[in-house]
């Protein structure tokens, strides 16, 4: 009897190789939701005191440090008295705690903060290292653009910001 | 039967509160017409009109980026506002916006800050009462 010579296809097998690798690709991207997801605040209370003038912004955008040093002086908040009673400061403060960047499970909050000294504890968000290399493409006139007008208005840009995902 | 009468009993307790009670809004007109009246005895009720005036008035005393009300809340009460920071605000028109000024605490909170702002100073009962009285009739 005559072997069969087993002929691969090759190419084909290739091909779909490597289709096969860059959808792994791009479905890991879509599972995280595009690359950046920061869980909104969940306590209604710090929604409402801390939405009131601007986004919530999530825990997870600055250490603890960075919330402990911004709630001891609410009086000058950036420009703003922003001042609570004691009881709603404590209950905010608690919260942003427990939830910070260096909280532990903050898959991109800890990436966020990465190349913050220790020693430091940034007020604004927009300062992060991090956050400056992300945007740093953004031209000032297009932070001047009347529909952008301050950097803290990420949903001018991020439209789902307020469910936490900050895609491009 | 016995059932009607107590389910038509439940639906006028519900409604009670709507028809024989003040509002939230109303007892605090109530209030600031008292502290009003204790600081100027010639205190004759509040006007809408004079709200109206304050609203759209620019001050110099507050901050240089919140010279009026209408820096944030918009031209018209019965449009959206905006921060400085970009967040929309609900119209202060309660036509528009109806759960407004229903919890006493939040809107003295917002007096408060708002005013220091806009006037460099806190509001007078009579003012707080002259610009709810605008915003209610809008």
């Amino acid at each position: 009897m005559k072997a069969i010579a087993l002929k691969i296809p090759f190419r084909p097998i290739v091909l779909g190789l490597v289709v096969l690798f860059f959808s792994g690709i791009l479905l890991e991207r879509a599972q995280a939701g595009g690359g950046y997801y920061y869980p909104p605040v969940a306590d209604p209370v710090v929604r409402e005191e801390c939405g009131g003038c601007h986004l919530a912004f999530p825990a997870s955008m600055l250490p603890k440090r960075s919330w402990t040093r911004m709630m001891g002086d609410l009086k000058n908040h950036f420009g703003d008295d922003a001042s609570l009673d004691a009881a709603t400061t404590e209950r905010i403060a608690r919260y942003l705690d427990a939830n910070a960047a260096d909280s532990g499970g903050q898959r991109y909050g800890g990436k966020l903060i990465r190349g913050v000294s220790l020693e430091k504890a940034p007020l604004r968000i927009t300062e992060l290292p991090k956050w400056v290399r992300e945007h740093r493409e953004i031209t000032s006139a297009e932070w001047k653009a009347k529909e952008v007008g301050s950097k803290a208005n990420c949903v001018a840009c991020h439209t789902d910001a307020e469910r936490g995902y900050y895609d491009e | 039967m016995k059932t009607k009468t107590t389910t038509t009993l439940l639906l006028a307790t519900l409604f009670l509160p709507l028809s024989s009670f003040a509002t939230p809004r109303d007892d605090l007109l109530e209030q600031y017409a008292t502290a009003a009246k204790s600081a100027s005895p010639a205190f004759s009720g509040f006007s809408a009109a004079r709200g109206e005036k304050l609203h759209v008035t620019k001050f110099a005393g507050g901050k240089a980026d919140t010279p009026a009300c209408t820096s944030c809340h918009a031209d018209s009460p019965r449009s959206a506002g905006r921060t400085p920071a970009g967040k929309s605000i609900e119209a202060v028109a309660v036509s528009v916006t109806p759960t407004r000024y229903t919890d006493p605490a939040k809107v003295e909170k917002w007096f408060k800050r708002n005013c220091n702002d806009v006037l460099g100073r806190e509001c007078t009962p009579l003012e707080k009462g002259d610009w709810l009285s605008f915003v209610i009739s809008q």
